[in-house]
This record gives C-alpha cells, structure tokens and sequence, in this order.
C-alpha cells in the first residue's frame, strides 16, 4: 500500500486527502497515519513544486558539477559531501560511481555565481582534487515530467 | 434513378451514440465523460516499435492472417495469461481491430434465419452485424440486481431450435460487468447441450480489477466451440492502430480468413510490428494503466455514494453505469439536461440497448482533475433535481 500511496504523491503532492483515500479503498484517517508515519521515517522528505523558472521572468542558471576527491582518515565521502551540500546554493549532492566522485546540482543567478562558488568554495576545500562544471542549456523534462506542455486531449468527444 | 441502397443496409439504425456525438460537438467547452478509449497515450516503446519499421521500410502486406511473430506470440500470451492454446498456423487470425473479428466472424457462420442471442446493454455493433449478416438477432436484457451478468435462466429462456450463436461480451462496455470462472461455468453445459457456438468479446479482459480475467474458451468443452476475440486497443491504448485478434477452431478461422482476404487483405502492416512489441515488453505499461483506471474506479463510486446516486460496482473495463431512474427523466433527458445546464457530456444507457433506459455510462479514461471537475458539476445538477423534486 505505501508504494501506491508514493506513486500517487509523487506525481501529485498536492492530491486532496479525501480523493486519495478513496482512490486507494482506505479510510482518510489510515491513510493520513501512514503518511504521517511516512514523514517521521524520512520516506517522505518533503512536499516540493516542480517550477519551470524558463517560464517566469527570473533568470536562474543550473550547473552539474563533477568533482573528484581524495578521502582522508577520518574524512570519509559522507563529510566531504556534508561539507559541500551544507551551503544552501547546492541543491543535489550524490556520489556516484566511475570516473569522479560527486555529482553536483546547483542553481545561481548567473554564470558568473556559479563559477564565483566554483572557485572560491568547492576547489579550495582539502580533499577536493578537480571540479568539471557543465551548465545546463535547456531543461526537456524534469521529476517525470516533460516541462514542454503539448498534451491536448484530441480524442473525439463522444464514442462507442 | 433507380434507388442503389440495400434495404437490408437502409434499415439498420445508425448509432444511437451518434446523435449525441452531434450535440457535444456543437459545444467545445463540454467536458466529455463519453468516450469509449483509453487517455493514455500508445507506450512509447510500442510506438518506437511501429516508427522503426517504417523507417526500414515495412510498408508491404503481411500474410493475410498477420505476422507469424505476432500471431505466435499472441498465442504464448493466451496461455501465460488465460490458460488457454491456439495453434498461432491455423487458429489464430489478425483482424482490423476486434471489430472486425465480430463482423467476420457472424458472416462466417450464420445462414439466413439463424439466432444470435446479444446480451443487452452491450457494445453497439453485435445487432447491426447480426442483421447484415442474415442472422436475427435475440436481445437479452440484462439486470442490475444480477449486477448485470447474464444468468443461466436467462440464456435457457433466450434459446429456440434457431438459435447458433451466443455473444458473451464480457468485461462488459458500458455496463463494467465482469463473469468469473463460477458464473461463467453455470452456462457452460446449456451452452453444450443446447449445441450453441460462443463469440466472445474480450476486448477489456486487461481491465479486470477483481482478479486476473477467465474466458469461456479455457472450459475444456468449450474451446472448440467459442471463438476468442481480443486486441490491442484497451490494454495497450491502441485504439487509432486498429489491431485486433481472433482465436477458435480451425475450421471456422479458415472460413473468416476467405472474408478477411478478399474484404481487408491484411491488418495494418505497421501496427502488426508494433504489437509485437507490446506483446513482449508491454506488461508493465498494462499493470500501470489498470493500476490508474481501478484507482480512479474508486473513485467515482465513492462519489456517487456520497451525491447519493445508486451505481452497482463495475468490476472490469472504465465504464460506471449508474442508475438515474429514480429522476423520472429517460437517460437520453437526463444526459441532454446534464450537457445543456452543465456542460457535462455523458452517453446515455439506451444508445447501448433499450434496457439501457433510466442508466447513464461515464468514462473513466480521463485525468483525475478532470474527472473531479465533471463529477461536482454532476453533483450540483443532482442536487438541483432534488431539490426541485422537494427532496
């Protein structure tokens, strides 16, 4: 039941309790313990909008980041990360397998931001050995979802 | 000029459905809960499929009956899915759509006289096809209290010296009706003693939301005497590639492929391909979109509980069909109100049989946000009724 109850919220966080209850065949209150259990147990981390900032008059810039560390005693990847995805302009830290190490999303102002959090907060940190920053042209679709809305229900209105 | 139309063609009665067509056509701002296909786009792994062969250049005809891939792979899904084995050589053929399996199938094996018994509200081309293929039809009006199942009474009532053939059209449209193994089996052995051949139409067995779908055809007794129709429209949001099948005895699929090849030649060459590719790498694209359908099921019933309008549980297809009788109104007033004060498009019962009267069909193949939409205009229409009923 979990897994339905995810699948319906990640596509639609803001699905109204009651409809979803009844789309799931449970009663509102189980349904809203299970989400709220789901909270406490860091399933559910956050209830988040997917913006497409093309479309508003804010310029917003995204860079992916790769970098590659040494690990030190005592400093593992989990500290090295923590030391990165701790300022509030990176928004996705992963590590990844392969030819570098972390994966880093961030979003700034301008291309000049990204490169000033480049090379003045990244590069300089010990363990890290070299940064790759790739700037993001155009956003197709995102979180499942495709940004550049088409879909129009062309369907005849009426049929057998 | 003399007059060139066949009298036979010039009686049938064109769509009951059409007419409404007009009507909501004429209103584009109408949210339609009144078509008959899924909202999901064809996966686009299927599509790819059908793009690719054209690109290679797959444009000519296949074999009349369909693919050799297509046809044994339909056949390996007829046993994975419904334990039952075709031969994909002599006893499976590839058809425009299901419907036009129905339509070949009632011409390969009725003389003139002979009695289709049509199980009513159901799909609206069993009745014409019956007529144009000489055959007479027998309408059995199904019942709500039976959930609208057809009951072995009603079949042994229905049955006279001239009857051949029994459409079972199951998951049912519009009704969402669905027979399981127990209930089918209450028919099987009239449908063997009275020496009675089976058509039938499961277009919808994907869409089965209380347990995996039982055909008639996986009764021993029975497969040699019912021909299994089925395709890619419904389970696979196939619609506009109209691609069908059809599976039974040799002999009779022998006498549909003559029809077949000299009325159509071959299905669609590019749809064939593509639905190989559904058939192998589809099952999880139809997992999802039942998954879909049976949670927006719910939720319509719970709404009709809540505005308070009587609709027994359909168990299969994305049909609800609830009772409106209770309004005073036909089903055709009732849906032509609905659109005119709502702009709400809903088919109403009768254009699927006259026992269709006093209940409306509403599809689900639509968005939630739609179907909320629909359904609290649907609700401020019912309330106004009552009220104005002094309820």
């Amino acid at each position: 039941m979990r897994e339905k109850i995810l699948a319906l919220i990640e596509k639609n966080a803001r699905i109204d309790l009651h409809d979803m209850a009844a789309m799931l065949g449970m009663e509102e209150w189980e349904l809203a313990n299970e989400l709220a259990r789901m909270e406490t147990e860091n399933i559910i981390c956050g209830y988040h909008t997917l913006i497409n900032w093309e479309n508003t008059s804010r310029e917003i810039v995204t860079a992916l980041i790769e970098v590659k560390v040494t690990p030190q005693r005592g400093m593992g990847f989990d500290s090295i990360a923590e030391r990165i995805y701790q300022y509030p302009e990176v928004d996705t830290v992963y590590l990844m397998s392969g030819a570098f190490d972390f994966t880093v999303i961030l979003e700034g102002k301008s291309m000049r931001d990204v490169a000033q959090f480049v090379s003045e907060k990244l590069s300089i940190m010990d363990a890290v050995l070299s940064t790759a920053t790739h700037f993001v042209l155009k956003k197709y679709k995102d979180h499942g979802t495709v940004l550049i809305k088409t879909t129009k229900d062309e369907r005849m209105l009426v049929t057998p | 000029m003399r007059n060139f139309l066949s009298d036979k063609v010039k009686g049938i009665a064109p769509s009951g459905i059409r007419k409404f067509f007009d009507i909501v056509n004429e209103m584009p701002e109408a949210i339609s809960l009144g078509v008959g296909e899924p909202d999901f786009d064809t996966p686009w792994h299927v599509r790819e499929e059908g793009i690719y062969s054209l690109e290679r250049g797959r444009t000519f005809y296949t074999s009349n009956s369909g693919l050799m891939p297509l046809r044994e792979e339909i056949c390996r899904y007829l046993q994975r899915r419904c334990q039952v084995s075709y031969d994909p050589k002599t006893e499976t053929l590839i058809t425009v759509g299901g419907s036009e399996a129905i339509d070949v199938a009632l011409r390969a094996m009725l003389n003139p006289g002979d009695e289709v018994l049509i199980p009513q509200p159901s799909y609206v081309s069993y009745l014409p096809c019956t007529v144009l293929a000489d055959g007479v039809p027998v309408i059995i009006n199904l019942k709500e209290e039976n959930a609208f199942k057809l009951t072995r009474q009603e079949l042994l009532d229905a049955i006279t010296p001239r009857t051949k053939v029994l459409i079972l059209p199951f998951p049912n449209n519009p009704t969402g009706a669905v027979m399981n193994r127990e209930e089918l089996k209450e028919l099987v052995d009239v449908i063997v003693e009275k020496d009675l051949f089976v058509i039938s139409d499961e277009i919808y067995s994907e869409l089965s939301y209380h347990g995996t779908h039982v055909t008639i055809a996986s009764f021993p007794e029975m497969k040699e005497r019912t021909l299994l129709i089925n395709g890619f429209s419904k389970a696979y949001a196939m619609t506009g590639w109209r691609l069908g099948y059809c599976c039974g005895p040799k002999m009779l699929i022998a006498e549909m492929t003559k029809i077949h090849q000299y009325a159509i030649m071959c299905a669609p060459t590019t749809s064939q391909y593509a639905a190989i590719e559904a058939m192998r790498h589809g099952d999880r694209d139809v997992e999802t979109m039942r998954n879909a359908y049976d949670q927006r099921r719910r939720f319509l019933m719970a709404r009709f509980a809540e505005m308070n309008l009587p609709c027994f549980e359909p168990h299969g297809a994305f049909y609800c069909f609830p009772n409106i009788s209770r309004f005073g109104m036909s089903s055709e007033e009732f849906a032509t109100k609905l659109l005119m004060e709502e702009k709400v498009a809903v088919v109403p019962g009768t254009a699927f049989g006259d026992c269709g009267e006093g209940f409306l069909r509403i599809s689900y193949a639509y968005s939630l946000e739609s179907l909320k939409e629909a359904l609290d205009r649907l609700e401020r229409f019912i309330h106004r009724l009552d009220e104005n009923a002094g309820k």
